[in-house]
């Protein structure tokens, strides 16, 4: 027998309007659940994404090359020799698989001011190359970012400069040792002020020319890192082995390899997530299942009317099914709505400097930016969906499931 | 000859009511031929709507076999029996007869929805059906704006229009004026006669007895009496 489809959702329909009060509050919980399930995981996304790009963008790249023993001991002697050596790495830093790369040279350092003096980072940088590959030329507010390799100038985060108790345009004194282990040092004019989320990013670097301070250092022309960006941070086990095969002895790591602590959050986020949309989805299929239960009860005599007039069980089964879908399909509509509604207002970020300050060490800044990935939004919409309609089968099933003449005896009585 | 419309042999039906076994029908022997126009009457508990529920296959006996076109429905499938009662039954009930859902002319196409028939036609038919019941202008209503008479011609309007090969009809006239109680026996009648349509109706109503062909009396359980009439 051919199923007569359109009756069906008719039928399916106008039933679901029956018990108004019922089916909006079903409607109206559903809407709420998929809204907390996008809502909560674009905020949870957002934090994961920041503490991500906090990682990434704060030097480290997708992927870093070091001198082996480096990463334990970044003294100056553990040096890579230039890209322009290293034909395979160059020809593979220039692809198109590769936007942007650039090489440093890092060593630990004194910072002296006519206040204070501090430990720091200092960092040798090709202004031009660093360029959208870190946060460094994005992030001056006050005075100028260096020109060119050999800039004498120093750029000094906005904390450090605080606790130097010094301003934009004096000079500062940096020391360090050189390859023979004599005390290296030379003065610089602070050229530019940069600021970040991170206090403690303000507070551990200085950058200058990466020529200046191989002049300062009296080191040849070796580099201590190269740091890359590959077009997705989630997809570079094939680069890095690239990158790895090219680069020989080096020591070749990407961003989680080199933050173990991200890629577990990582990793704990996702459960989170799954955990949040599970909660949510069995409170809502309670809830479903218990209203669908509640119209079957109710309508048993009707049912079996269906029945008694050749309605077939599978013709019954399709059409309470169908009464859930609308139902879930409106919800979501709804849901969804909601979710944009809400999400809107906050797209630049709530204030969460409140909590952030303990965060900080984790990469949280003080403005919380929500994520809405097309792919949460999906997953969170086929869960309803898909889990939804299979809470209402148990509910369809019993009411195609009715003895006629269990609800019929009521007809003829 | 046409074989029997309905054939039950030695039907029982037991409920157990707790430790109880309430027997419902004992051993009833009944052959209804095509083209019959039976009507069952008996008094409250005599065993009459459960013999049209097993006629109708609704439910099936404790015992016994029922015939039904042919067909041996005390063994079928829920899905058999509803394939059956769509096409060869047609049921008008005392009470709750109508999709509340639907008005009275979509209540009325249902049955011929189901069984396939193209939307032009089943509208037709069905406002056909609809104006000789009396109920023209009243075809976009639904159950809860018509009154319990109207409901029921809506129902007999439903369980006649397909032209099914046996109808079975409890109380017909129930909520009827005599009037058109009248005038819903003569078309049952005129079905009857016309196209051969088998009538099983149970009843209280003299009215409703006097236009059946065969009266069959019903007592705990029990056929008492068989009676042909003009």
């Amino acid at each position: 027998m051919k199923t007569p489809t359109f009756m069906l959702i008719t039928i399916a329909w106008r039933n679901l309007w029956r018990n108004h009060r019922r089916s909006l509050i079903m409607l109206t919980a559903i809407a709420i659940g998929l809204w907390g399930m996008i809502w909560m995981t674009a905020l949870m996304r957002g934090m994961v994404d920041q503490m991500i790009d906090s990682a990434i963008n704060t030097l480290s790249g997708h992927v870093q090359i070091h001198a082996e023993g480096f990463l334990d001991d970044p003294s100056i002697e553990r040096t890579l020799p230039p890209v322009r050596d290293n034909p395979a790495l160059q020809s593979l830093l220039d692809s198109a698989r590769v936007t942007h790369w650039s090489e440093r040279i890092r060593v630990p350092a004194v910072i002296r001011s006519e206040r204070d003096v501090l430990g720091v980072t200092l960092v040798g940088i090709d202004p031009q190359q660093e360029s959208g590959l870190s946060f460094i030329a994005d992030s001056v507010t006050e005075g100028e970012y260096l020109a060119g390799v050999d800039d004498r100038h120093v750029l000094v985060g906005r904390k450090l400069l605080e606790r130097l108790e010094t301003k934009s345009g004096r000079r500062i004194v940096l020391m360090s040792q050189d390859p023979d282990n004599n005390i290296a040092e030379r003065g610089f004019r602070i050229g530019g002020v940069f600021d970040t989320d991170l206090q403690v990013t303000e507070t551990s670097y200085v950058f200058a020319g990466i020529e200046t301070v191989r002049a300062m250092l009296k080191m040849g022309d070796g580099v201590s890192e190269i740091s890359l960006l590959g077009p997705d941070y989630r997809n570079l086990d094939a680069l890095a082995a690239d990158v790895r095969a090219a680069a020989g002895k080096a020591d070749t790591k990407t961003w989680l390899e080199l933050d173990p602590y991200m890629a577990t959050m990582l990793g704990v986020m996702d459960g989170v997530i799954l955990i949040w949309f599970s909660i949510i989805f069995v409170a809502l299929s309670f809830g479903l299942v218990n209203t669908l239960l509640m119209a079957v009860f109710e309508r048993t005599r009707e049912i079996g009317l269906l029945q008694a007039l050749g309605m077939p069980p599978a013709n019954i089964l399709i059409m309470v099914l169908v009464e859930s879908l609308i139902m879930l399909l409106i919800g979501l509509l709804a849901g969804n709505l909601l979710s944009w509604l809400t999400i809107l207002p906050i797209q630049d970020g709530i204030d969460i400097s409140g909590v952030a300050a303990g965060l900080e060490w984790a990469g949280m800044s003080s403005t919380l930016l929500p994520a809405v990935k097309s792919s949460d939004v999906l997953l969170a919409n086929a869960i309803v969906l898909v889990l939804g309609i299979a809470a209402s089968l148990f509910p369809a099933w019993r009411a195609s499931r009715k003895v006629p003449v269990e609800a019929i005896t009521r007809i003829w009585q | 000859m046409n074989n029997p419309a309905v054939i039950c042999h030695k039907v029982d039906k037991t409920f157990q009511q707790g430790e109880l076994a309430v027997h419902a029908l004992s051993g009833v022997d009944l052959e209804i031929a095509s083209g019959g126009f039976v009507c069952l009457s008996g008094p409250s508990g005599s065993g009459k709507t459960t013999l049209l529920n097993m006629i109708g296959g609704l439910d099936r006996p404790s015992g016994g076999e029922i015939t039904v076109a042919d067909l041996r429905i005390d063994r079928m499938r829920m899905s058999e029996l509803a394939e059956l009662r769509l096409h060869h039954i047609g049921f008008v009930f005392q009470a709750y007869n109508l999709i509340p859902v639907l008005n009275a002319r979509e209540n009325v196409e249902f049955v011929m929805q189901l069984q396939g028939v193209a939307a032009a036609k089943r509208h037709a038919l069905a406002m056909d059906i609809l104006e000789e019941v009396g109920l023209k202008g009243m075809e976009e209503r639904r159950p809860g704006e018509l009154s319990g008479g109207q409901q029921q011609r809506v129902a007999v309007a439903r369980a006649i229009v397909s032209k099914p090969a046996l109808i079975l009809a409890d109380e017909p006239t129930a909520n009827l004026d005599s009037a058109t109680a009248e005038k819903l026996m003569q078309q049952m009648r005129d079905l009857n006669t016309h196209i051969g349509t088998t009538f099983v109706i149970s009843t209280h109503d003299k009215l409703v007895m006097s236009y059946a062909k065969r009266l069959i009396k019903l007592h705990d359980g029990k056929i008492v009496d068989d009676i042909a009439q003009q």
